[in-house]
């Protein structure tokens, strides 16, 4: 008998076998080799990969290190996006491990945000953990929490301690027995095809007539693009954390355990693979 | 909380019931009469019905209402023809009843109504006192009357013996008709008003009903008698009144207030125990003289009433002691009629709209509630053609609002509300007006000054004229309608028709009390959903007369649906909701779990030697807490502590809890490594929030690690940490295992241990200390399991719950629980105190003792001072539920005070004064409630004293229903049908008669079945088998000399049982061919409970277990040395234990894997499925085991 609770492990757990290669015109003192890692899907790519910077530091004269960016087939990644969305969204279809550009030289100003320290990561995550309890629930759960309970969300997120941040990331989670869900659902949509970043619009995971939205609800309401015409052929997937939940999959559920760390249902739009 | 119902009239006399899980009135299922009056319990329903006669709706339930009738058959002896039939002149009757003195022939015995039916034929009564009696059931005697004996002596000269019959009650869910009157002399004066309650004037005889009336020349009748045994009553008394009533209205408790002719109110003074029919009246004024009262209600201590001018108020200050109260207050609204149900919670009928109100927000502390809510529930047969409507309707004799199912049966199935709403024309009831009007009027003057008749009258007139200018019901409908249903054509087609205008007008002033400022009345009552938010809810809404409450037990806090117009779901999709074990096999979670599954395997399976981008690292909790120290004086120290976890090579997590602490000035610190502990205790006190710690080695010295928080906030959170990481080191996780071994402390804290395959070896046997224990959310006195992961358990108010599957629950939140399959789940218990007293010769008895003696308040032992009011309930957790009363039931008896008598402190007291006694007590009886979490369902709504359910062993045919039996709180032996893997509730229970209450059963793994009854003898039933599974007689088999048994325990051949001195019997020479055995063999002392296994394995709570710093009371204890050959066993390894009071380990059928190959377990485990007959299981075991059963 498999329980809900195996699904939130599953996701805390999802890990990304990942190839780090230098940037052919980075100059090095020898050659740089490969670097291999397991990247936690939930997590952030500057907050996983002090590894990879010492690694690449090692082959590098001093003057030529400003900070570290990474790229994969020419688009920057962006490290404010969770690394398991980032995969999803860009490199689903491709073979693993996925192989990332490593670079220290020319920051792309206009695609990335500056990273100066992990406390940059730890103020993008707080807020998003904040904006959406302010969607769940008004606010009123995050700020009734202490210091010390926000201080444990980053660290059990930090440390990858699962049980840490469930602790108290189950508080978020919760709901008033009298209602079926969360006031909005906090998510955004990802598309590869569009200029736009993401779709985030207020959405109610429980209809007027009591009935609960799905995930197809969902889209139709706000990416109608997204979904397959009737007796049309499907032309795109419909990710979160790698896989392809069922449009009728109860989006209240979905919020409640595929959430990322940041309490956000982040969904990937993306091609179906031609072949 | 189990469902339960609301029950209400409507205004053409039809009777619907209203669930509180349900969002449909229901008809109720005799829906033959019509009715004017409901008065509700929860058993039970009282009515008056339009032909002005009295009925009693008793509610159908698995177990039978039986009654016993005896008859004695007497024998003189005299030389020539031996014991025989000729007396001597003085002698009694041949055959009579206990006394000798009145004639009772078996035949003349007769059923005293038609609604009793004879269970079997007359049968002799073996068993005298407990001890079967050999000669036909004949007792000797010197003389009639004397002392009976079974034995026959030398001067033995009479003799008697007992013949019994069983009665039943047939009539359930039936209305049964009240003989109107017993004396034919007394003028047939109608009833006009009637009321039940006062089942909480007594626990005990138990049921006991005040069933009040009040008759059309405005007398009061008391109905003699009533009981759940006997629902009928027995006869009418008249009850003298100051005044002319006109409606009476009668609490749970000892309240009774009765409306009279001129306004006032009589309240009815000195109801209690022993006279529930009270000793006088005192009149109370209404609120205002111009307008007197027309009605009232009561609850437990509240008082409702409707003056004439339909406003409504509720009375202050009203309780046992001054159940007159003291003021009047007014409150919103205005209604027809007011009903206190239970939990004091009330209902009405609005005046204008005559829709069901219900009052919201009234809770222990606010007794007047918030505001009137109406209830916008519809009625069942406005949405679904039923059979049985057709029938009435072709019938022809009565109508009403179920026939309208005759325009329905050719709409689509599916109709949505909005459709009906469409339609109002064909919905109409069809009452021949010639039936109906007249009684309307009847009705009108019966129900006393000032009814709301006059102003329906009125509307009506309008009718025709909104009829026919309203465009949906028109004549088209009309036609169309009669058409499916040929029984229309047969009755007068024009009046049902033309009496459709009668609804539809009324309904109008619905329409304008909610949407028109003028009618200002209801307006505030929340009555706007109706007429303007809902789109259809209002049209077909019912129009009702009476309800009743009395049998509706809402909780404060409830949730009901009754508020909200529900479309599409059907009355059978909403139980569906309540089914146990919701399937989790939704579509689209199997593919999400499958789907990440393949994920983690796609991405992970290559590259496990990829480097971890982040490295685990030691964490700490820390704290403060208080520690119960180890040295002498033990008291409370504050202590630091510290619980460090680290992540092994292997990736196991492991933790150590450190506790530093000052002793002499000098810091130390102990430690506790969590892969040790054994179990984590929470001991709750009144005062402190504390928990224990059990190791191996702490539970050898009966000495654990106690540590207390300073909020139960804090203790929950250290409990649940220590908890996950003993689990997680343990690597236990998730629900426990099907065979895993259950128990519960004295606290009703229920812990859970999955079996390790040594616990049951031969050779290196895992000791018992050492078994890892977890808590489970919950709170029960009884837990039961088998080894197909059926699990019951009953609580300390004997409710019976059955376990979902779930894990965590209580103070387990969040990782430590599971999502689903968690309940809320409450429980009450008794808190007792005695008040003792000392005679002297001046005053007599009183609260003046000698300086020697107990506090006059105290507990039972009278060693510690309790008083009322500075006794708290057990624990926090707990809150008082009632006031104090005294307990009329406690071992010994007592006189009508309750008092019970001895001559000194301590002593053994009796229920009646003689010249010797000096003492008295009595005791002092409260209820407090708990209310938590845990995966459990009720299972309603029978009540459990014992469970018991059949342990199975590993080879067994797993196909086929579990056999599960009980004993009920009254009783009465029970036997669960349609228990499975997939139901564990099973769907009804099999009553199994008996002579007398048993207290304790026990079914063994060939379908034995063992009883204790209550005089502490046992039964074994005969024949049980899957094919029958209720058996076919029991034999009666004596308790060991001079004790009295209390519980049994059957494995898969062996029979222990448990007396009341807590001495444990083996039964000897149980055989396949005489599987009663043949004698008690002593094993042990000081057990408290036993628990014997699919393995014959034996397992005890005992008492007085030794360890090496203290004793402990209430330890699991293991027998050693059990064996085919040798079924008793050598002795006891003591494992957890201060305060277990209960273990199942018959849900354990793990054997140890050496053993397997022993030849006999061999045997054991090839034995093929359960045959069919339960000779022929114990044949195929004799052939395996001939020597052990001898």
């Amino acid at each position: 008998m498999t329980d809900d609770k195996d699904v939130l492990r599953d996701v805390w757990f999802g890990r990304i076998p990942t190839c780090f290669t230098l940037y052919q015109d980075e100059i090095t003192e020898r050659e740089a080799e490969p670097y291999y890692l397991l990247l936690p899907r939930v997590s952030y790519l500057t907050l996983v990969t002090d590894k990879v910077k010492k690694h690449f530091q090692k082959v590098m004269r001093q003057e030529d290190i400003s900070e570290i960016w990474f790229e994969y087939e020419g688009t920057p990644l962006k490290w404010h996006y969770p690394i398991g969305l980032l995969f999803d969204l860009l490199a689903s279809s491709s073979a693993l491990p996925w192989n990332i550009i490593v670079h220290f030289k020319s920051f792309p100003e206009k695609d990335l945000l500056h990273c100066p320290s992990k406390d940059a990561v730890e103020a993008h995550f707080m807020s998003c953990v904040k904006e959406a309890d302010a969607l769940k629930h008004k606010s009123q759960v995050i700020n009734e929490m202490q210091k010390k309970d926000h201080k444990q969300l980053w660290m059990g997120l930090q440390n990858d301690r699962f049980d840490q941040f469930w602790a108290i990331n189950r508080k978020l989670m919760e709901y008033p027995a009298e209602e079926n869900g969360f006031r909005y659902i906090p998510f955004r949509i990802y598309q590869t095809t569009t200029e736009r970043p993401f779709i985030q619009k207020l959405f109610r995971p429980v209809a007027a007539d009591g009935q609960l939205h799905t995930l197809g609800d969902l889209l139709k309401e706000v990416c109608p693009s997204a979904l397959a015409p009737e007796d049309g052929e499907k032309k795109n997937q419909v990710m979160i954390h790698g896989i392809e939940p069922m449009l009728e999959t109860p989006l209240q559920w979905l919020s409640e355990h595929l959430s990322y760390p940041d309490n956000f249902l982040h969904i990937s739009i993306i091609p179906q693979p031609t072949d | 909380m189990p469902s339960s119902v609301l029950w209400a009239v409507d205004l053409f006399g039809k009777v619907y019931t209203l669930s509180t899980a349900g969002q449909y009135w229901e008809l109720c299922k005799d829906s033959q009469l019509e009715f004017k009056r409901v008065s509700a319990t929860t058993q039970c329903c009282w009515g008056i019905a339009c032909d002005n006669q009295v009925y009693v709706y008793v509610c159908a339930s698995d177990v039978p209402i039986r009654r016993r009738e005896e008859a004695y058959e007497n024998q003189r002896w005299n030389p020539v023809g031996g014991f025989c039939e000729k007396f001597l002149p003085s002698d009694r009757w041949q055959w009579s009843d206990v006394s000798g003195l009145q004639h009772r022939p078996l035949d003349g015995v007769a059923l005293p109504s038609r609604h009793w039916e004879w269970e079997s034929d007359w049968y002799v009564d073996e068993n005298f006192g407990g001890e079967p009696t050999e000669k036909g059931g004949w007792t000797y005697a010197i003389d009639f009357p004397a002392t009976y004996t079974r034995d026959k002596k030398w001067n033995s000269c009479v003799r008697r013996r007992r013949w019994i019959r069983y009665r039943r009650y047939r009539s359930r869910d039936a209305w049964a008709k009240i003989p109107s009157k017993d004396d034919p002399e007394q003028l047939p004066d109608p009833f006009n008003d009637l009321s039940v309650g006062g089942w909480e004037i007594t626990d005990e005889p138990v049921g006991r009903l005040s069933v009040w009336a009040v008759s059309l020349q405005g007398k009061v009748w008391y109905r003699e008698d009533v009981s759940h045994p006997n629902p009928e009553g027995s006869s009418w008394s008249l009850v003298d009144t100051p005044g002319e009533a006109v409606q009476i209205s009668c609490g749970p408790h000892d309240l009774l207030w009765v409306t009279l002719w001129e306004g006032q109110a009589l309240v009815r003074e000195g109801i209690n125990r022993n006279n529930p029919k009270g000793s006088s009246w005192s009149i109370v004024e209404p609120p205002a003289s111009e307008n007197g009262i027309v009605h009232v209600s009561v609850g437990v201590s509240v008082v409702w009433a409707i003056t004439k001018d339909r406003k409504v108020w509720f009375r202050r200050g009203v309780n046992s002691h001054n159940p007159c109260g003291t003021s009047w207050i007014e409150m919103v609204g205005d209604m027809m009629m007011v009903n206190v149900g239970l939990n004091d919670q009330v209902w009405g009928i609005g005046c204008e709209d005559r829709a069901v109100y219900f009052r919201q927000g009234v809770t222990q502390s606010e007794l007047s509630g918030k505001t009137w809510k109406a209830i916008v529930a519809s009625r069942e047969s406005d949405r679904s053609h039923s059979g049985s409507s057709s029938s009435l309707l072709s019938a022809g004799c009565f109508f009403g609002d179920e026939v309208r199912g005759s325009g329905e049966s050719c709409a689509p199935s599916d109709t949505d509300a909005s459709l009906e709403a469409d339609r109002p024309g064909p919905d109409q009831p069809v009452p021949a007006e010639s039936v109906d009007g007249p009684r309307n009027s009847r009705d009108s003057s019966a129900s006393g000054p000032g009814t709301g008749r006059t102003t329906e009258r009125a509307v009506e007139v309008p009718g025709p004229a909104t009829q026919t200018s309203g465009p949906e019901p028109g004549p088209t409908t009309q036609t169309s309608g009669p058409e499916p249903c040929p029984g229309l054509a047969s009755s007068p087609a024009e009046l049902p028709w033309t009496n459709i205008d009668l609804k539809e007008p009324k309904r109008a002033p619905g329409h304008s009390a909610a949407g028109f400022p003028e009618t200002t009345g209801l307006s505030s009552m929340g009555l706007l959903p109706l007429g303007l938010e809902e789109p259809y809810g209002a049209d077909d809404h019912p129009l009702w007369a009476w309800v009743s409450g009395g049998g509706c037990a809402v909780e404060a806090h409830a949730v009901l649906k009754w508020f909200t117009v529900q479309s599409g779901l059907s009355p059978s999709v909403q139980t569906l909701s309540l089914s146990i074990m919701p399937a989790q096999t939704a579509a689209w979670r199997k593919q999400i779990f499958q789907q990440l599954t393949e994920r983690t395997k796609r991405e992970l399976e290559h590259f496990r030697h990829y480097e971890q981008a982040v490295e685990q690292s030691v964490w700490v909790k820390t704290g403060s807490l208080q520690w119960w120290c180890d040295w002498k004086p033990h008291k409370w120290v504050d202590v630091r502590v510290a619980l460090e976890q680290f992540t092994g090579l292997d990736g196991a997590r492991d933790s150590i809890l450190f506790i530093y602490y000052v002793v002499h000035e000098e810091k130390k610190y102990l430690h506790v490594f969590l892969n040790e502990v054994t179990v984590l205790v929470p001991v709750l006190n009144e005062t402190k929030h504390s928990f224990a710690l059990y190791t191996p080695e702490r539970t050898r010295q009966r000495w654990p690690v106690r540590l207390a928080a300073t909020t139960e906030q804090d203790m929950n959170d250290w409990l649940a940490l220590l908890n996950l990481s003993c689990c997680e080191s343990r690597r236990v996780h998730g629900r426990p295992s099907p065979q895993a071994i259950w128990s519960i402390t004295c606290k009703g804290d229920i812990f859970v241990s999955e079996p390790s395959p040594d616990l049951e070896a031969s050779e290196h046997r895992l000791p018992c200390d050492q078994m890892f224990w977890r808590q489970v959310g919950g709170h029960l006195r009884v837990v039961e399991a088998n080894s197909r992961g059926v699990v019951w358990g009953i609580g300390y108010d004997h409710t019976a719950w059955v376990y979902t599957g779930g894990y965590g629950g209580g103070c387990f939140q969040g990782l430590a629980s599971s999502t689903s399959n968690i309940y809320t789940q409450s429980d009450v218990k008794c808190v007792y105190i005695y008040e003792n007293q000392r005679w002297n010769p001046v005053t007599g008895y009183s609260s003046r003792g000698l300086p020697t003696d107990r506090y006059m308040w105290s507990d039972a032992s009278g060693l510690h001072e309790c008083t009322k009011a500075g006794t708290k309930p057990p624990s926090l957790q707990w809150t008082w539920v009632s006031d104090w009363s005294v307990d009329f039931s406690v071992p010994g008896g007592t006189d009508q005070e309750g008092w019970q008598y001895a001559s000194d402190f301590p002593a053994s007291y009796h229920g009646y004064k003689t010249m010797k006694d000096f003492v008295r007590r009595r005791c002092w009886a409260r209820k407090c409630k708990l209310v938590t979490s845990g995966p459990w369902l009720e299972v309603a709504p029978i009540a459990l004293g014992d469970v018991s359910i059949i342990p199975e062993s590993p080879g067994a045919d797993r196909s086929g229903h579990i056999a599960l039996w009980a004993v009920s709180d009254k009783g009465d032996v029970l036997c669960r049908l349609g228990v499975s893997e997939l139901n564990p509730a099973g769907s009804s229970w099999l009553h199994v008669g008996t002579d007398q209450p048993f207290t304790s059963i026990s079914i063994g793994g060939c379908h034995q079945v063992w009883a204790v009854a209550r005089d502490g003898s046992a039964f074994y039933r005969g024949s049980v088998s899957p094919t029958q599974p209720a058996g076919d007689c029991w034999y009666h088999i004596p308790s060991p000399p001079k004790q009295r048994l209390k519980q049994v325990s059957v494995g898969q051949t062996a029979v222990y049982a448990l007396d009341e001195n807590g001495n444990l019997w083996y039964r000897q020479g149980v055989t396949p061919s005489y599987p009663q055995g043949s004698s008690w063999e002593h094993v042990s002392n000081n057990v408290c409970r036993v628990s014997v296994g699919p393995l014959d394995q034996v397992w005890i709570i005992a008492n007085k277990v030794p360890g090496s710093r203290s004793m402990s009371r209430g330890t699991v204890c293991h027998r050693t040395g059990v064996q085919p050959r040798e079924p008793m066993g050598q002795g006891w390894d003591y494992g957890i234990g201060g305060g277990w009071d209960h273990i199942t380990i018959r849900a354990n059928a793990t054997r140890a894997l050496r053993s397997r190959s022993q030849e006999t377990t061999t045997d054991w485990s090839g034995e093929p499925g359960l045959p069919s007959t339960p000779s022929r299981v114990a044949g195929a075991l004799l052939e395996a085991h001939g020597p052990v059963c001898c």
